[in-house]
């Protein structure tokens, strides 16, 4: 039986790559609906967990459900994975990206792709390679955006991005993010920009959960922002 | 609605403040419309769960009264309007006499800073109708 509380559900799980424990015992569980910042400095596992519930790594034990189901091609129809590396293709348009990438998906929304686009200040019949760094951010979120993924996976989409797009990132989150039929986790150590954004923190540090919870409630207990609490468990 | 959020106060209590300080000053009246969640949300650039939770709050402390469908009000009754108000006044007072008390002032001392610092004001508390006795 799926508890229908939370989407996401992880225990005991490890990932080890030679010389280093990547996961080291998580256990998580994710409520359904809100936005998870997955915070942590480079190195603490994020992008490997990530990749963890999107079911592109496979873990060395414990385990992952979504929906109550192990990641398979079942659950990855419901989960959008936006990966840090940049995936686009540097002779294609903006729009041909975007109908390439849409063919794949039968939940693909053109009409919020086109929304997107606008309030990205994207430009379709641009190339993407002659996109700035923070245009092809942009671009990729609107790929991550644009379907009706119950489980939304950004690993670092501000990272080496100027603060204009930053913005422009975050509200366009914001406004896309549908908290009745959605659940977003989202990696990054640029704690300050995005510390509005969340429902829910976990500070992850050498592969294991050091903190997580809501974020109001752990600014209550500890009267510090994310931020500060962020430098605090890093320092 | 703008607001200079302090991260390490939770956001739906500073929300909740603000639109408490717009009722309290008049810029909101009652009966007023609120922005709906979505769209206070992406203003303020906060999660709409965030927003949603300081709605829920006002609500259970009868500020505010959703009717479905159509939105998100500042309550009819104008007593509650008042109440904001003096709610806001003693807040104010009591952080007031907090920090005097934390730089050291001791209550006569405060109480004759205020008068002096009201001399020096009557005219213009005096031209906005505050009484020297409230």
């Amino acid at each position: 039986m799926t508890d229908q509380k939370y989407i996401v559900e992880i225990a005991g799980l490890r990932k080890r790559y030679p010389g280093v424990d990547a996961l080291d015992g998580i256990d998580l569980k994710i409520t359904r609906g809100e936005i998870w910042g997955l915070l942590g400095p480079n190195g603490s596992g994020k992008s490997t967990l990530l990749k963890c519930i999107a079911g592109l790594v496979k873990p060395d034990s414990g385990q992952v459900t979504i929906n109550g189901s192990k990641p398979s091609r079942k659950t990855k129809s419901a989960v959008a994975f936006v990966p840090e590396i940049d995936h686009l293709y540097n002779w294609m348009t903006v729009q041909q990206t975007l109908n390439f990438i849409s063919a794949f998906y039968d939940d693909w929304q053109k009409e919020r792709e086109q929304e997107l686009l606008e309030f990205m200040k994207l430009d379709p019949r641009k190339k993407v390679s002659t996109l700035s760094k923070g245009m092809r951010a942009r671009l990729k979120l609107v790929v991550g955006l644009s379907r009706n993924s119950e489980l939304v996976l950004l690993d670092e989409p501000l990272s080496g991005i100027d603060p204009s797009s930053r913005d422009r990132i975050v509200e366009g989150i914001v406004r896309q993010f549908r908290s009745e039929k959605q659940t977003m986790i989202l990696s990054t150590h640029a704690v300050d920009e995005t510390e509005r954004l969340y429902d829910s923190v976990i500070f992850l540090s050498e592969g294991r959960v050091h903190i997580s919870g809501s974020a109001e409630e752990l600014r209550i207990k500890h009267s510090k922002s994310m931020n500060e609490l962020f430098k605090e468990v890093y320092a | 609605m703008r607001i200079d959020f302090d991260p390490a106060v939770p956001i739906y209590l500073q929300i909740i403040d603000e639109i408490k300080r717009q009722v309290a000053t008049g810029v909101l009246a009652a009966g007023d419309k609120l922005p709906s969640q979505r769209d206070l949300a992406a203003e303020l650039h906060v999660n709409a769960n965030t927003v949603q939770r300081a709605y829920r709050e006002m609500e259970a402390e009868g500020l505010v009264e959703t009717l479905r469908g159509q939105g998100t009000f500042i309550c009819q009754d104008p007593n509650v309007v008042e109440k904001t108000r003096g709610e806001m006044i003693n807040k104010l007072v009591a952080d007031f006499i907090r920090s005097m008390r934390s730089l050291g002032c001791s209550d006569d001392s405060i109480l004759a800073l205020i008068k002096l610092g009201l001399g020096k004001n009557e005219e213009i508390f005096e031209k906005r109708g505050v009484k020297k006795n409230d």
